[in-house]
């Protein structure tokens, strides 16, 4: 009896490791199913339509323009679609890789940095939103990203989503599984020679240059320009005489940036015509530059005044010295030069940055005549403060042109004059239309206002 | 460690020279001038060799004469010009010849002018035209009881500045309007009493004047650069307006910008006192 119980306890025993090793089989089973198919289902979407691709126009070529209308799944309240992701190959049938995306309800997308003249070809997919939560962590993701880099355009949760899908992570833009346009191309990008979008702008810089030209005929033409007179200006002559009376030196700042600034060549200019007068006066002039080239041209400039004032003899290279391009070793070396020099008259004319207020308000502190000019707002206020003139923005290309007395100069200035005069009309036009359309509510005399801008939205 | 310790008592010891400057002229300040100077215009030679010379000029134009050796033609080749001006430049060792260096300056000036030109006209000129363009007055749709104070108070002080500006215009110093003193009255009083209707009209319901100044700021600033006219009459007078914009707006900015450089001094006292005596944490 008890061989018996001890049999059927054994018999037992063994029918519940099988049941526990089938069990096990079966749920190891079911993992296996579990990575072989699909966890996550996705849902399919319709394509986009009218799905275009063209070479961008006005551009320097190597960019294509993708168009195309929305999904019908886009166009829902509560959209299923969470952005088009889009596809290039060189190849019409295979090797198509994203290569960016447009967001939900966006109909174009560029493509960029592209080698012109090569055949591209391009699918848009429509790209659903993923209604259930990330299941993978960084550590599991940075290794597909690694594997396919181009997933970096896609975010988190859509590496989750289509990972879940299927292991093979690429195979969902392949499978038919999304809503996959039709392809596009072949397409080359071109470089076009003109941009219309800058038509508005030509027109204005034609109109302006043309004033220019005709000025600058008119006054190489003998015809006498009338320009107003500048307040510093008149300064200029009286501060020279002073530095002269009282013996000292004459100091000028051509500011800190190179000859490619066009008030740096103004500054030379107004420099050109001071230093004619300085030769006549017999004064001395210290120049301190902080660029080599605008210590050539300023070199080139005080002799060439100095022999048209038949006074070449007492030029010297010494004149103009280079400091350093460092800014604010040279507004040290120049605060020194103020302090033990004691300059009557001091010129700032260029381009001035941080350094203004420094040079000005030591310029200041030694009683020095000063007279500045510069086109940086920013530090017009300063020299405003502590200087005795200031040619404000545009007033110091105007002293340049009034002095040098050059028809080029003369003429360009008053094409520019042209250009202000213009400018003031369509103000005036513009915001009449503009307020009459806010006043009354027009739709068409707002077209027209909205017309107006946009000739000078370039 | 020690070697840092040395760095920022040097660093403290050119400072407070340079601050020096603020007491007079002395020797530690010219010390520390020298100092500068001669640091960072060998910091500059050499930045600007291995910046320009050797990586735009260099690397750009050596390869392409090593591919012309071996029968290719690369573009870089043209960089060959850009080379050459910068011989020319140096001519000016050689007085007899030293003309020469005029040419690339000609280069640098007249290809930069032409390339600014039109970043220039685009955006000094042409999108500040566009950005003017707006309505001189709006309604402004339901604002609260606060805005709709700000905007009463706002309305009020653009009337005062119009009929001053105004009255500047009429009676200003360098004011030659050909008309009798009695007309400029009739015309000056029929713009108080609009101006007066006008704020009555504003406190009942409030009008956005924001535009009006904006318009009036950028007429009356082209007016005073305007170079052609003489700054009479009634031009004189906007003109003077055009100034008085002009000020304020450097007053706004002077103000900004101070308070920008006092964070410059802040970075230098916080680097005497945290970094070098360590009195601050």
């Amino acid at each position: 009896m008890l061989r018996f119980k001890a049999a059927i306890f054994t018999l037992l025993l063994l029918l519940l490791f099988c049941l526990s090793a089938a069990a096990q089989t079966a749920e190891e089973l079911s993992d296996t199913a579990a990575l072989e198919e699909p966890v996550y289902e996705i849902p399919r979407l319709a394509q986009v339509t009218n799905f275009e691709a063209k070479d961008s126009p006005d551009d320097a070529g190597g960019e294509i323009e993708l168009t195309w209308d929305l999904s019908v799944d886009d166009k829902k309240e509560d959209g299923l679609v969470s952005k088009y992701v889009v596809l290039r190959s060189q190849n019409p049938t295979s090797d198509f890789h994203i290569v960016g995306v447009a967001n939900h309800r966006d109909s174009s997308y560029i493509d960029k940095n592209l080698k012109e003249g090569t055949d591209y070809y391009y699918k848009i997919v429509t790209f659903p939103k993923y209604q259930g939560e990330v299941r993978l962590t960084r550590e599991e993701i940075d290794p597909l990203m690694e594997q396919y880099p181009e997933l970096t355009e896609l975010d988190i949760k859509d590496v989750s989503m289509l990972a879940e899908y299927d292991r093979d992570i690429m195979s969902v833009f392949d499978d038919n599984i999304l809503g996959i346009s039709r392809v596009a191309g072949p397409v080359k990008s071109r470089a076009q020679w003109f941009n219309s979008k800058d038509l508005d702008t030509l027109i204005i810089g034609l109109t302006i240059c043309i004033s220019v030209v005709i000025f600058i005929g008119m006054a190489r033409g003998g015809r006498k320009l009338f320009l107003r007179r500048i307040g510093g200006l008149q300064a200029i002559e009286n501060a020279i005489g002073r530095a002269t009376e009282m013996g000292k030196s004459i100091l000028f700042i051509p500011g800190i940036q190179d000859m490619d600034d066009v008030q740096t060549v103004a500054g030379i200019t107004i420099l050109g015509r001071i230093a004619k007068t300085i030769a006549e006066y017999d004064t001395k002039i210290n120049m301190p530059v902080s660029r080599s080239i605008v210590m050539t041209t300023a070199r080139e400039t005080i002799k060439e005044a100095y022999l048209s004032a038949g006074r070449p003899d007492a030029y010297s290279d010494d004149m103009v010295h280079y400091i350093t391009d460092e800014q604010f070793g040279y507004v040290a070396a120049v605060d020194g030069i103020m302090v033990r020099e004691k300059p009557a008259t001091c010129f700032y004319l260029g381009a001035f940055f941080a350094e203004s207020l420094i040079m000005a308000e030591t310029g200041n502190s030694i009683g020095a005549i000063q007279i500045a000019g510069t086109a940086m707002p920013a530090q017009l206020p300063f020299f405003v403060a502590a200087c005795d003139y200031t040619l404000i923005g545009e007033e110091l290309f105007a002293a340049s042109a009034y002095l040098s007395g050059e028809p080029k100069q003369l003429g360009s200035l008053k094409g520019q004059d042209v250009g202000k005069f213009i400018a003031m009309v369509f103000i005036i036009i513009g915001a009449v239309f503009a307020t009459l359309a806010a006043l009354t509510g027009s739709e068409d005399i707002l077209e027209i206002t909205n017309m107006i801008k946009s000739w000078f939205s370039a | 460690m020690g070697s840092d310790l040395i760095g920022v008592w040097i660093a403290a010891f050119l400072t407070l020279g340079i601050m020096s400057f603020l007491y007079k002229d002395n020797p530690w300040y010219k010390f520390s001038e020298a100092i500068f100077v001669g640091l960072s215009a060998g910091y500059w030679f050499a930045s600007l060799f291995w910046q320009s010379l050797h990586a735009k000029f260099w690397a750009n134009w050596s390869p392409a004469v090593q591919s012309l050796f071996q029968g290719q033609f690369d573009y870089n080749l043209l960089y060959t010009g850009a080379g050459i001006l910068g011989l020319m430049m140096l001519l000016r060792l050689i007085p007899p010849i030293g003309w020469i260096s005029r040419w690339p300056l000609s280069v640098v000036v007249g290809g930069t002018a032409g390339l600014y030109l039109i970043n220039y006209l685009v955006s000094n000129a042409v999108r500040q035209i566009g950005s003017t363009i707006q309505p001189v007055v709006t309604f402004p749709e339901s604002i609260g009881w606060i805005n709709s104070g700000g905007v009463i108070i706002g309305n009020v002080l653009v009337f005062a500045v119009l009929i001053v500006s105004l009255g500047f215009i009429l009676f200003g110093r360098n004011t030659t309007i050909d008309l009798p003193t009695p007309t400029k009255l009739f015309f000056f009083l029929i713009a108080l009493v609009a101006c007066a209707l006008g704020t009555f009209y504003s406190l009942s319901m409030p009008l956005n004047l924001t535009g009006l100044i904006i318009f009036m700021g950028v007429f009356c600033g082209l007016i005073y650069f305007f170079f052609s006219k003489e700054h009479t009459g009634f031009f004189g007078g906007a003109a003077t307006v055009g100034t008085w914009f002009l000020m304020v707006t450097f007053g706004a900015s002077f103000g900004y910008t101070v308070m920008s450089r006092m964070s410059l001094l802040i970075g230098r006292i916080d680097f005497l006192l945290v970094e070098w005596l360590k009195v601050v944490n």
